[in-house]
Order: C-alpha cells, then sequence, then structure tokens
C-alpha cells in the first residue's frame, strides 16, 4: 500500500512537471510566433527578395502567391492557431529561403551540437569535481591558485579560448586534427573549449559548497569515526556539494547550446551554428524561430533530468 | 586556549565548563586530533592508555577515533549527515575498522545499538534521515554512533543544548548509564545544572585557560576563583524576585524616570492587555493545517510580569505573534489597554503600535543591516519628538539607559556583541515609551554571564519606566527569576496558570510537575536551594 | 540628528580611508584596468599611437613591435589603436545592455516580489519562459529581424540576461520582504510604503552593484559573440568582437589578430569580475 502511494506521488509530480514545461515551450512558441510578426516590412516581400536575390519592388500578384503560400493573408488568430497546431504535429513551419519545412533543416544538424553540448557538460562535471575534491578547503597556494584559474575560465570568452587551442594543439603542435569532422578524436578540443567556461561556474559553486561542508559538525563526526580525509570528501561531502552544481547544470544547457554554436564556428564542425548564422545573415525568421523554440524544448527536458537528478541525490526533498 | 591539563578515568566523568569562546571546544576537539587547520596543537603529554597520541601520525590516528575515543558533537541536527540514512552513520564506524564481517551483521548491530540508546522501532529508524527524527532520537543516535565500537572514553560536546528539558533530562540519563559501564566520559557543557547532575570532576575554563579544577562537589560548593563564582550566581535561581544576578551597577537613569504612560492608571482599567480564546491554525508544507494556539486566553495587568514557559512547539512564539497583533487570529480576539486591537484594520492599530513593543530572541535579524545603532533607536522615537537636537538627546540617554556608550552610536548591528546587540534592542523596545512588551526569549542566545546582565536590567528597566512584561522563555529558571505570574504552554493550550509560586511550588497539573522534575539542579549540599534549570 | 549625522560623516570618512588601505592588490590592478579603457571609450585618441582606420598597405600583418604594439592587420592597420578605438563601441553596448537587463529586472522582480500570489506565478513562469531561450539564439533571432546594429546588440543581450536579473531580485526582494526587522519595522507602527521605501528596497537592491559590474563584463563577452559570428556591427568599425571575427581568417600565420582582441575582452571582464565580486564580499560583510 504504502509503496503504491509513493508511486502515486511520482507519477503525479512528472505529470505537474510535464504540464509546467508544456507550458513554457507552449509560451515559447507564442514569443516565437508574435517575433514573426513583428518583424518590420513586408515578410513576402523579404522572401521575394531573398529568393531573386536583389533588392525590388515586387509585383502585386507576386507578392499575393507568396502571402497564400505562407498564409500570411489569414486572420492573425487563425495564423497563431495553425502555428500552434503545427509544433503539436512537429511541423514549425518553413524556411523562408530553403523553402524546406524548419524541422527538417534543424533535425539534419542539431545531432552533432546536443552531442557536443553533452559531452562538455559531462567534461565540465568532471573537471570541476576532480579540482574540487583534491583542492578545496586546503590553505595553500594550489586552492588559491585554482580559484583563481575558475574565475579566469568563467571569464574568457570559450570561442576565442577555442582558437587559441586550435592553434596551439592542432595546428603548432598537431597532436588532434584542425577539421575534425564528427570522428570522436574531433570532438575533443571543441568540448575542452566549451566545458573549460562551464567548469569555471560550476567550479566555484561546488567549490565554495565544499569548502563549506567541510566545517560542517557531520563531517566533523566522520572524521571522528575514523574516517579518513578521502573518505570524507567522497562520501559525505562531495554529495553535499554537488548539489547546488545540479541546479546550476539546468540553467547551464542554454549557455552550452549557445556556446556550442560559437564553437562549431571556430572548428567549422557541423551542427546548428552553420545553420543559424547562415539562416540569421539571411534573414530566415522561421529557421532561426524553430531553432529556438527547439532549444527551448531541450532546456525544459534537461531541467526535469536536473530536478529528477536533485531528487535521487537530495533524499529529503519530497515529490510535491 | 593554552596550559590546559587533566587527566580522565575509567567509569568518572569530567566536565569541562565555560562560556562560548572559553576554548571548551577546541580543547575536547585536540584530544581527537580534530582541533582544525589553523589550529596549532603543541601538547607536552597527551597519552592514552599508554600510547603518546602527540607523536601518531595520520593513519594511526584514524584507527584512535571511533575504536578507542567516542565523539558526540553538539547540535545533533548537523551532527549526522543530513542525506544519509541515520543506520549508515551509525554503522560507518563498524565498517571503516573493519567490525563486522557482513551487511546483514551491521545491520544487526546498527538496530542493536539504536535499541541500546533507546530509541524505539530501532529497525525503521535506522532506514530513515535525520530530520526525520526527533531532536531526542538524533541525539540518541548520534551517541550510538559514538559507542559504536565500544570506545573507553566518550566525548559529548554539548550533548542536551539544544533538547526540550524533559528530553534532556533522559538524554543525562543516557550518558549516566554509558559512565556507569566503566566509560570514561569527558563532557563540555556551559550548563552548570547538566553538568552537576553527572561530573565528579569539573574544569572551569575562561578564555582559554582553565581558571579552576576539582571535584565537583568542591566547585560547586566552595568555588575559589571569581569566574567560577559568577557563573554560578548568574544561573537564574530560585532566589527572591529582584535580586541581582549580574555583578553590575543597576541600570540608573541620569535624569527622572521617563514615565511610559502619560494616561493615568485610571483611564483604563488595571489588565492592558488581555486576549480570549485565541486559535490560530497554519498550514503545514505537507498542506495539512495544524493548531499552533488552540484556545488561549490571558490577562495581563499594569505593571506585571506575564512568564511563558513551554517546550518547543507549544505555541509561545505564535501566542506572541497574536498578542503583537502581527499575524490575525483565526477566533477569538485580543483587546489592547481596554479596547479592541486584533480585530482593527492594520491602518487603525498604526498609531497604537507604539504602546506596545517587542525583543526578539535573535536581535541580529531584527536590525536592517544597513543602519547604525544611532539610527536604529532613532526610528523608533515617539514621532512627537520633532527636533533632531532633541531626537539625539534622547537616542544617548536611552543608551545611557541600557548600559551603552554614546561610542556605539554609529556602529552597525554585525560590529556589536551579542549582549550590546540586545541591549540595543531593549533601548528600541523602550523608545516609543510602551505599556506593554512583549519578550520572545530574548535571553536564550546569550551565555550565562550576559544572560543574567541582560535580565537584571529588564527588571530594573520595568521598575523605572512602570512597564508590563508579555515574557516568553523555555527556560523555568528565567521565568521563575522574573514572572508575577506564570502561564504554562503545550501543544497550543494552556496547561496551567497561576502566580509564581503556586506553578512552581504547588504544581497542579501532571505535565507542570514533570516539567520541574526534569530540571537538572545543582542539587548538591550549599546549593541545595538553588535549583534551576531549562525546558 | 544633526550631531549623529556629522560624526557618522567624519567616521565613514575614516573608515573609506581603513577600507581603501585594505583593498587587495588584485583589486589595485582590476581598477587600473577599468580606469584604462574607460579613459578609451571616452576620448580614444589619448590613448591611441596611430589612427586605428589608416590602411598601410606597406606593413600588412606586422607582428608586434615597438612600432606596432600589438603588431598590424591585413590592411597594415594598428591593432592596438584599433582596440582602444573600439572599446567606446563595447562599452556602450555593455553598458547600455545591463542597464537595460538590469531595468527589466527590476521591474518584474520588484513587481513580483511584492505583489505576489497568482500575479507572481504568472510574471515568474513568464521569466521560465525566457530562461529557457539561449541568450545566443535570442540575439540572432533580435539580429536577424532588425539587422546588425548597436542597438540591436544592446537589446538582444539585455533582453537575453534579464531574466537572470529579474529572479535574482524577486528572490532579493522576497527574502527582505520576510525578514525579521521588516516586522520589527511593522510592530513599531510604521506604515507599509515607508518601509517599502526604507528597508525593503534598499536591501533588496543592496547586491546589485556588484552584479553590474559582474554584468557588464558578460554582456560586452556575449556581444563579442554575435560579432565573432559575423553578425554584428558592420565593419570598420572596430568594435572588440568584429576584430575577433576579422582574426579568425588570419589566426594560424598572424596570431595578434586574434590574440590581441582577445587579451583586451578578457582583461576588461576579468576587471570587472575582481571588481565586482569584491563589492560582493563587502556589501556580504565578509570583509
Amino acid at each position: 500500500m504504502r509503496v503504491n502511494s509513493a508511486a502515486h506521488v511520482r507519477i503525479g509530480w512528472l505529470a505537474g512537471r510535464f504540464v509546467s514545461a508544456a507550458t513554457v515551450v507552449w509560451l515559447a512558441a507564442t514569443f516565437t510566433f508574435l517575433v514573426q510578426c513583428l518583424m518590420p516590412g513586408d515578410r513576402a516581400q523579404i522572401i521575394i527578395n531573398m529568393a531573386s536575390g536583389n533588392v525590388g519592388e515586387a509585383s502585386p500578384a507576386e507578392l499575393a502567391a507568396v502571402n497564400a503560400k505562407y498564409g500570411f493573408d489569414q486572420p492573425l488568430v487563425l495564423q497563431y492557431g495553425k502555428y500552434i497546431w503545427g509544433i503539436l504535429h512537429g511541423d514549425l513551419g518553413l524556411s523562408y529561403q530553403q523553402h524546406r519545412p524548419v524541422l527538417d533543416i534543424i533535425a539534419e544538424q542539431i545531432g552533432p551540437t546536443i552531442i557536443l553540448a553533452v559531452a562538455a557538460l559531462i567534461a565540465a562535471w568532471v573537471i570541476a569535481v576532480l579540482t574540487t575534491v583534491l583542492v578545496a578547503g586546503q590553505d595553500n597556494m594550489w586552492s588559491t591558485l585554482l580559484s583563481g584559474i575558475q574565475v579566469f575560465l568563467a571569464t574568457v570568452p570559450p570561442y576565442w579560448l577555442a582558437t587559441i587551442l586550435l592553434v596551439v594543439f592542432a595546428v603548432q603542435l598537431r597532436i588532434v586534427p584542425v577539421i575534425g569532422g564528427n570522428s570522436p578524436i574531433g570532438l575533443v578540443l571543441p568540448t575542452i573549449a566549451l566545458a573549460l567556461e562551464l567548469s569555471g561556474f560550476l567550479g566555484q559553486i561546488v567549490r565554495s559548497e565544499f569548502t563549506r561542508v567541510l566545517e560542517q559538525p557531520f563531517v566533523i563526526s566522520a572524521r571522528a569515526r575514523g574516517m579518513g580525509e578521502l573518505g570524507v570528501r567522497f562520501r559525505h561531502v562531495l554529495r553535499h556539494a554537488a548539489l547546488p552544481g545540479i541546479t546550476l547544470s539546468g540553467w547551464a544547457i542554454g549557455k552550452l547550446l549557445s556556446g556550442a554554436i560559437l564553437i562549431e564556428a571556430v572548428f567549422a564542425r557541423q551542427g546548428l551554428g552553420g545553420v543559424l548564422v547562415a539562416a540569421t545573415s539571411s534573414r530566415d525568421v522561421p529557421v532561426v524561430s524553430g531553432a529556438i523554440l527547439i532549444s527551448a524544448g531541450l532546456f525544459t527536458v534537461t531541467n526535469m533530468l536536473v530536478d529528477l537528478t536533485y531528487r535521487f541525490v537530495d533524499p529529503r526533498i519530497k515529490m510535491t | 586556549m593554552r596550559g590546559v591539563s587533566f587527566s580522565l578515568q575509567a567509569g568518572r566523568c569530567l566536565a569541562i565548563v565555560g562560556g562560548s569562546g572559553s576554548g571548551k571546544s577546541v580543547t575536547s576537539r585536540a584530544i581527537v586530533g580534530l582541533a582544525g587547520r589553523r589550529a596549532h596543537v603543541h601538547a607536552r603529554q597527551l597519552t592514552f592508555a599508554g600510547t603518546d597520541l602527540t607523536a601518531l601520525d595520520d593513519r594511526s590516528w584514524r584507527r584512535v577515533r571511533g575504536k578507542e575515543i567516542g565523539f558526540v558533537l553538539q547540535d545533533a541536527l548537523v551532527a549526522l549527515d543530513p542525506l544519509r540514512p541515520v543506520g549508515k552513520e551509525i554503522g560507518e564506524a563498524l565498517r571503516l575498522h573493519r567490525a563486522v564481517a557482513s551487511s546483514e551483521e551491521l545491520e544487526r548491530r546498527v538496530v542493536a545499538l539504536l535499541e541500546l540508546v533507546g530509541v524505539p522501532e530501532a529497525a525503521v529508524k535506522a532506514r530513515q534521515l535525520p530530520h526525520q527524527l526527533s531532536g531526542g532520537q538524533r541525539q540518541r543516535a548520534v551517541i550510538a554512533a559514538a559507542l559504536a565500537l565500544d570506545p573507553r572514553i566518550l566525548i559529548a560536546d554539548e550533548p542536551t543544548t539544544a533538547l526540550d528539558v524533559t528530553v534532556q533530562a533522559q538524554v543525562l540519563g543516557l550518558l549516566e548509564e554509558t559512565k556507569l559501564r566503566g566509560k570514561a566520559l569527558l563532557l563540555i557543557s556551559h550548563d552548570l545544572a547538566v553538568v552537576s547532575r553527572i561530573a565528579d570532576e569539573v574544569l572551569v575554563m575562561h578564555e582559554g585557560k582553565v581558571v579552576e579544577h576539582g571535584s565537583a562537589d568542591q566547585v560547586f560548593q566552595d568555588p575559589q576563583h571569581t569566574y567560577t563564582r559568577q557563573l554560578l550566581d548568574a544561573v537564574p535561581s530560585a532566589r527572591p524576585r529582584g535580586s541581582r544576578r549580574s555583578l553590575l551597577p543597576a541600570a540608573r537613569p541620569a535624569r527622572p524616570p521617563l514615565r511610559s504612560q502619560e494616561q493615568s492608571p485610571s483611564t483604563f482599567p488595571s489588565v492592558v492587555l488581555s486576549a480570549a480564546h485565541l486559535v490560530k491554525r497554519f498550514k503545514g508544507p505537507d498542506g495539512v493545517l495544524r493548531t499552533a494556539v488552540d484556545g488561549i486566553s490571558f490577562e495581563l495587568r499594569s505593571g506585571e510580569t506575564l512568564g511563558v514557559v513551554g517546550e518547543s512547539g507549544s505555541g509561545k512564539s505564535t501566542m506572541a505573534r497574536l498578542a503583537l497583533a502581527l499575524d490575525p487570529p483565526d477566533e477569538g480576539a485580543v483587546l489592547f489597554q481596554g479596547r479592541a486591537w486584533t480585530t482593527l484594520t492594520e491602518r487603525d492599530r498604526r498609531a497604537r503600535r507604539r504602546a506596545i513593543s517587542v525583543i526578539y530572541q535573535d536581535p541580529l535579524s531584527s536590525f536592517d543591516p544597513r543602519w547604525s545603532v544611532g539610527h536604529i533607536i532613532s526610528d523608533s522615537l515617539a514621532s512627537d519628538v520633532e527636533s533632531r537636537d532633541e531626537r539625539y538627546e534622547r537616542v544617548v540617554e536611552l543608551l545611557d539607559l541600557v548600559g551603552l556608550s554614546p561610542a556605539l552610536l554609529d556602529r552597525r548591528p554585525l560590529e556589536l556583541s551579542g549582549g550590546q546587540r540586545q541591549r540595543v534592542a531593549i533601548a528600541r523596545a523602550i523608545a516609543p515609551r510602551p505599556a506593554v512588551i512583549v519578550c520572545d526569549e530574548p535571553v536564550s542566545a546569550l551565555d550565562v554571564l550576559i544572560q543574567a546582565q541582560v535580565l537584571d536590567l529588564l527588571t530594573d528597566l520595568k521598575a523605572h519606566l512602570n512597564m508590563s512584561y508579555v515574557f516568553i522563555s523555555h527556560d523555568l529558571g528565567v521565568i521563575r527569576q522574573l514572572s508575577d505570574r506564570v502561564m504554562v504552554m503545550r501543544q497550543g493550550r494552556v496547561v496551567e496558570t497561576g502566580t509564581r509560586d503556586e506553578i512552581f511550588l504547588n504544581p497542579r497539573t501532571d505535565y507542570t510537575q514533570r516539567l520541574l522534575a526534569a530540571v537538572p539542579s545543582l542539587a548538591r549540599g550549599g546549593v541545595a536551594n538553588r535549583s534551576f534549570s531549562r525546558v | 540628528m544633526s550631531r549623529v549625522g556629522d560624526w557618522s560623516a567624519c567616521s565613514q570618512l575614516i573608515e573609506a580611508s581603513a577600507i581603501l588601505r585594505r583593498i587587495p592588490l588584485r583589486v589595485h590592478v582590476a581598477l587600473i584596468v577599468i580606469g584604462f579603457f574607460i579613459v578609451a571609450a571616452i576620448a580614444p585618441s589619448l590613448l591611441q599611437t596611430h589612427d586605428p582606420l589608416a590602411i598601410d598597405l606597406t606593413a600588412p600583418l606586422q607582428a608586434p613591435s615597438f612600432a606596432h604594439w600589438f603588431g598590424t592587420d591585413q590592411s597594415g592597420r594598428d591593432i592596438y589603436s584599433r582596440i582602444v578605438e573600439g572599446a567606446g563601441q563595447s562599452l556602450t553596448i555593455g553598458l547600455g545592455a545591463t542597464a537595460l537587463s538590469i531595468g527589466i529586472g527590476l521591474v518584474f522582480g520588484i513587481i513580483a516580489g511584492l505583489v505576489g500570489g497568482a500575479f507572481d506565478h504568472v510574471l515568474s513562469r513568464l521569466l521560465d519562459v525566457l530562461f529557457a531561450l539561449p541568450t545566443l539564439f535570442l540575439a540572432l533571432l533580435f539580429v536577424c529581424l532588425f539587422g546588425p546594429s548597436v542597438l540591436t546588440l544592446v537589446i538582444a543581450v539585455g533582453v537575453g540576461t534579464a531574466p537572470g536579473y529579474a529572479r535574482m531580485i524577486r528572490g532579493q526582494v522576497l527574502s527582505v520582504k520576510g525578514a525579521p526587522y521588516v516586522e520589527a519595522a511593522k510592530a513599531l507602527g510604521h506604515p507599509y510604503p515607508r518601509i517599502l521605501w526604507r528597508h525593503i528596497i534598499p536591501n533588496a537592491m543592496s547586491p546589485l552593484t556588484a552584479m553590474m559590474t559582474l554584468g557588464v563584463g558578460q554582456a560586452i563577452v556575449w556581444a563579442a559573440g554575435v560579432a565573432f559570428l559575423g553578425l554584428g556591427v558592420a565593419p570598420p568599425a572596430p568594435e572588440w568582437g568584429a576584430l575577433l571575427n576579422a582574426g579568425r581568417n588570419y589566426v594560424i600565420f598572424a596570431w595578434w589578430l586574434e590574440i590581441m582582441p582577445g587579451i583586451a575582452v578578457v582583461s576588461f571582464a576579468l576587471g570587472l569580475t575582481v571588481v565586482g565580486r569584491y563589492l560582493q564580499d563587502l556589501l556580504e560583510g565578509k570583509i
């Protein structure tokens, strides 16, 4: 009976989370829709210019044809309804430039970007945890140095760092290929470049919590029980220190996606970056909006995972 | 701390006593080699059963810790890892020192340990997290963890500080039991009553030095050092009301006492504050309504101190907030100065708020951190004090009244000591010349010497300024010292009301009798009549 | 309380000078760096060694030397002078974006925190939505809609970073609103507007200075990121991000084109971070 009710609570909690995630995505869709309507200038005109490659007044017949194709001649409420209905069916609209479904364009390219972001998240955690466990709370030069490096990493633009890494390791030292494509070895430098910035943020938060928890009475209790330094750090303190870091990871996914776009540009990697840059410079709003919507979806999914992880690490929190 | 020496024997209890910052906790930690990274421990001799502990390396130290010396930390809420089940924490020492062969044996040993320290439903509790246990159970679990490997020495650092008096009595009983089973017990405490109950030998520390060392009887009956005597005198006691506990002179206003009430007593009946059938419910985090205050009625007469005593969760503080009309009651009403009070709108109440003040347990958080002492007190002055010079003079006068120098005017609350902060809070409370002050645990966070001074100050001010107090405390000794009448609360209800002597000398209800009985007292020889306690 | 006032003014002076002496070296260095860039932004000609736009085809892609401290670019323009020239635009974007995002954050945060209830719930949801949109994506959307310009970058970065401030301020307002000293003021009979004005708002705002300092650096890094993708302010304006973008193509054989503007961005952002964190510690009473 008790197990059953606990399961109920969990399902209820998940359902609640799902509804709020759906709300966020719906509001984000509303936002991107409004933004498309707000676009200065006549949209049909822009599409025609884009296709012909020159700027000039299009004939009313041409405009009407484009308006009909994209549905711009319908009332806004209807357009909005169709937009949301389309999203529910996996239709993010047509690209102005490529005249193909936005979803197809993004789906083709987003894989490597997600792989890069996830790899960087994992790498950032590994870097942050290792440096913290080994160095934090010690009153010595290493600790000061680490905190300095973390502040530095959190401030340095990752794209600039990526360029330096590229020149040093790929061009000068030839340790990794300059253009790695999508091979695992080609993932190394971009991942490090992207992870270092996050590891700075993450490291600062984990380290300060780690240092605080290290002085807590239950840690002294553990030591008084005869537990060694590493045992104390891994078994007791790390779990506490990880909590704020886990919360941060949910927020970090947006930052990682942004960073991934820039890193892809540096390494000329395949991914969403190329699509977005091309779409932005050609004013292909549906593609940019679609990318935003999809990243909002990714963000909410990640945050649900983060919440689950948090509850797993901190059993005090009830599923409410 | 420096120059501390003592020896511990099996089956005996040595107590280290002192105020905060006296170095008693550092001493206890130094014994297990955990004084902290920045501490330098020099010991001419630190031996345990013949082994020289100062010569131990880290690895050997770890073999001593837990196995030979058990350590019970203060504040059980954080002495156990809040993210791990209680059983895991208790079993950790067994696992670390490889004292068990299998996980089944580990579980059995853990449950047996919890049963040994008297935790009910031990098998269930072992799987729960620390916050799911009551305060007493947690403290017992901490003791169980320290006893896991049957160490020869048990060090207990303030083991009962955060506990209610009835629970405290049980935990002390448990510690006494372990002593009787042949453990050497080192007890660290600021509470002389706790110490007097189980210590065989007492060491008094002050500012890092040992000021007195002797058998318990000797220290309590014939204290040699003035600091020890001050400590003993400062303990809230059963001495006649109005006797002073601190050695400081009474607060004497430089000018004639400020009249607190412009009205003559005849303008309102002698009852200043009265409550009828107050009920307050709160919604818990689980969404269930909990009744915090359940049908309370009381009367506070002019010039009187009404002591409100109860264990944690008895609804004392909620009642204080209702009396101050900071929260509206769900049922019942409070009348203030014979007129409607809680039923008014905040707008109508505002002008009369100055006639009722409040002093909190934690003064620091009740001050705006950006404001200076002068600003804080000036802010609470009656608005009829118009000119800046007049305000300044009033503020200096008030500081003088609470025994603070005008040099503190520009200090910020963070820069003050605990005692100074509470004095500023008192100055702020009396500044608008109130008829009533609600004091919610005003001395609970203070060291015993400072506590005595603040209690004296409150007593003096009441006489000078003709005020009434609602004085809330968990400490029966403090209540007994200050109150004219006493109200005993439990689980949101009034258990018993009566004059001070009725309650303390002739309690009618079981609960009050149990409370008074649970109070550890200095019942030794010459100080037998100095019974005192904390709830 | 004139006399109290005089005393506090006097003691504040003494306090200030004492604090000045206690400021750690890294903060001094950071202040000098920030000062340098502020001068560069206001009066670039004071610090320049060459005309930032002067093309010298006889000296393209020269490595750093005495003549050209940070080297020259493909057209022989002096990189150092271009960085100094670009400070104005970069700082404008950083300050503008931060001002905008803090403005939005203040309005949202204070209203949500003060009003509470369903209103707070709705505003918080809206903030969640803005939070879910990656800053750079949002910035690209704005560039896509309004074309690349300084104003677009200010709005894009400002809107993108606003939810962070709003959340912080809301949390701050909520925590101050529930603080015992606010209740103590209520118990003294002070009217709510007075409590709001004298306790809640000043205390809720206290971390803002530090946050702003940290924010300007981050805003500059974001804006430079957009420019780095080639979507920033049109050349030949030597905005830092544009310099970084231009340097990308030459990085293999003329590293200074990429490294030097990067050092400018990093040193300025780092300077602001150091000062911001120091202010944070100072305001939290840790020092």
